[in-house]
């Protein structure tokens, strides 16, 4: 049976005075993907960075509702379990430049001071990078920096740095954005394979890419959730004519 | 207005000229038909060449519109139901066609006696008043005009599973009519094939509006 993992109700999130996500309830299943789409300034990057309650750090930031991990409302827990369970991925590829592929992998348990044995991390940085299907590109170069890699595999690499924290949630903002197409695909294509063992959320102005990559897909306009569902039939029959002008490109 | 709109509404356009052009082909049939006038039948066959390459450039112009604008929703369902819609139109045509082939072979004009009792000339009309309703359903996107095709159709059904006895009447007065009656019966048939085609689009223009699938549903669902 599926089961919920992520559970806004009634959720809001303000900029100082700015309400810029309204009342937004919505359940994301378990080993799914939720595509989040919507015209620039809509609230979708804000509310995904509400989850893993990255919004806070922005001076003025505010948000009220509830926000639920399973069962527990993110905002009671520690900020920082919270993203250890809920990773994120952002637009452009942001490998840390000073270090290795090795220590970027790692970099989340380093920052957090949690000491790992030589195996342990051994482990951890081939699993990971296995994962994000970037292992045997960069096997034989795992103590080069980072920032040699191509776009992609920099993408790829946030996203074995996210996923080696063992994160039950990841949150994807724009990620192929910066990319090309083969990138893109690559990317794509792992999206679809992590979500075996992990819940996706990605915010995509793309909407082929969110038809293609995800089970749910959420329309926001304007700080509100308009239209919340079945991905395939909310690119063959939206319920709202919002959602429709949106995806078929007529928004005015 | 978005390119894709512009795009589609021509699109649109292409399609509506087909339908009037195999309304025409029909149209003509049935005068060729009534006047046995062979030079329209040929005509008919002649233009015939038209709807292909009219069904060609509206699959070309569905491809283009798919390759370049990855269409969804509302958009998507259009130019699903338009590649449907001209596949069925060209068949229709295909009908005109081969009607007017029956007539060029024929060797005498028909009797009005043959027409009236095979009640062909009524089937006639209401399978050219489908064809009209269909372009004015699709044309003014009316799913309700649409949903009338439905019970247009169930009057061909009548007329045709009638055809066999109304024929066996006929010849058993006029045994000199066979070869006549035998076509006769022949149009009827593909008359009754156009119903089947006209209740397909009408289908699809229900599904391109409604985002509703009513294939293989009885009258009764639809």
């Amino acid at each position: 049976m599926e089961s919920t993992i992520i559970k806004s109700e009634n959720f809001n999130a303000y900029f100082g005075n700015n309400h810029v996500v309204k009342n937004v309830s919505m359940d994301i299943t378990q080993n799914s993907v939720v595509a989040v789409m919507g015209p620039s300034g809509c609230g979708k990057t804000t509310f995904l960075r509400c989850i893993n309650r990255m919004h806070e750090l922005i001076p003025g930031a505010t948000a009220n509702g509830k926000m639920l991990l399973h069962d527990d409302n993110v905002y009671d827990l520690n900020s920082i379990l919270v993203r250890l369970k809920i990773g994120m991925v952002f637009q452009r590829p942001n490998p840390f430049p000073n270090l290795s592929i090795y220590d970027n992998v790692i970099a989340g348990y380093k920052l957090n001071g949690m000491k790992l044995s030589k195996t342990e991390s051994n482990d951890i940085v081939e699993g990971s990078l296995t994962k994000a299907a970037l292992w045997n590109e960069v096997k034989d170069n795992l103590h080069q920096k980072g920032t040699f890699l191509s776009g992609g595999q920099q993408q790829r690499l946030c996203i074995a740095r996210a996923i080696a924290m063992e994160p039950e949630v990841l949150l994807l903002d724009e990620p192929t954005s910066a990319l090309d197409p083969i990138s893109t695909a690559s990317i794509e294509q792992l999206l679809f394979e992590l979500k075996n063992n992990y819940t996706l959320i990605i915010v995509t102005h793309n909407m082929q890419q969110a038809g293609r990559v995800s089970d749910k897909t959420a329309f926001f306009y304007l700080g509100e959730l308009v239209e919340y569902d079945d991905t395939r039939e909310m690119f063959t029959n939206p319920k709202d004519n919002r959602t429709q002008n949106y995806i078929t490109g007529r928004f005015s | 207005m978005a390119k894709i709109e512009g795009e589609l509404s021509h699109l649109k356009e292409e399609v509506i000229t087909m339908c009037n052009l195999v309304h025409s082909q029909l149209q003509k049939g049935l005068s060729a038909l009534l006047n046995f006038d062979k030079d329209l039948a040929r005509e008919v066959v002649m233009i015939e060449k038209r709807v292909n390459s009219a069904e060609l450039k509206i699959d070309r112009d569905c491809e283009d519109i798919f390759a370049i604008y990855s269409p969804v929703a509302v958009d998507l369902r259009f130019l699903l139901a338009v590649l449907k819609i001209n596949t069925n139109l060209e068949r229709m045509g295909d009908i005109a066609e081969g009607i007017a082939n029956l007539l060029i072979d024929t060797e005498r004009a028909y009797s009005e006696e043959l027409l009236n009792n095979t009640k062909i000339v009524e089937m006639y009309h209401e399978a050219l008043l489908m064809v009209e309703q269909i372009t004015i359903a699709f044309e003014k996107e009316d799913s309700v005009i649409a949903r009338g095709i439905f019970t247009r159709d169930e009057i061909l059904d009548v007329i045709n599973q009638g055809a066999n006895d109304l024929i066996i009447t006929h010849l058993k007065e006029h045994p000199q009519d066979l070869d006549q009656a035998l076509n006769l019966l022949s149009i009827i048939r593909r008359l009754e094939r156009v119903g089947d085609q006209s209740e397909n689009i009408a289908e699809e223009i229900i599904f391109y509006l409604e985002a509703k699938v009513i294939k293989h549903k009885s009258r009764e669902e639809k």
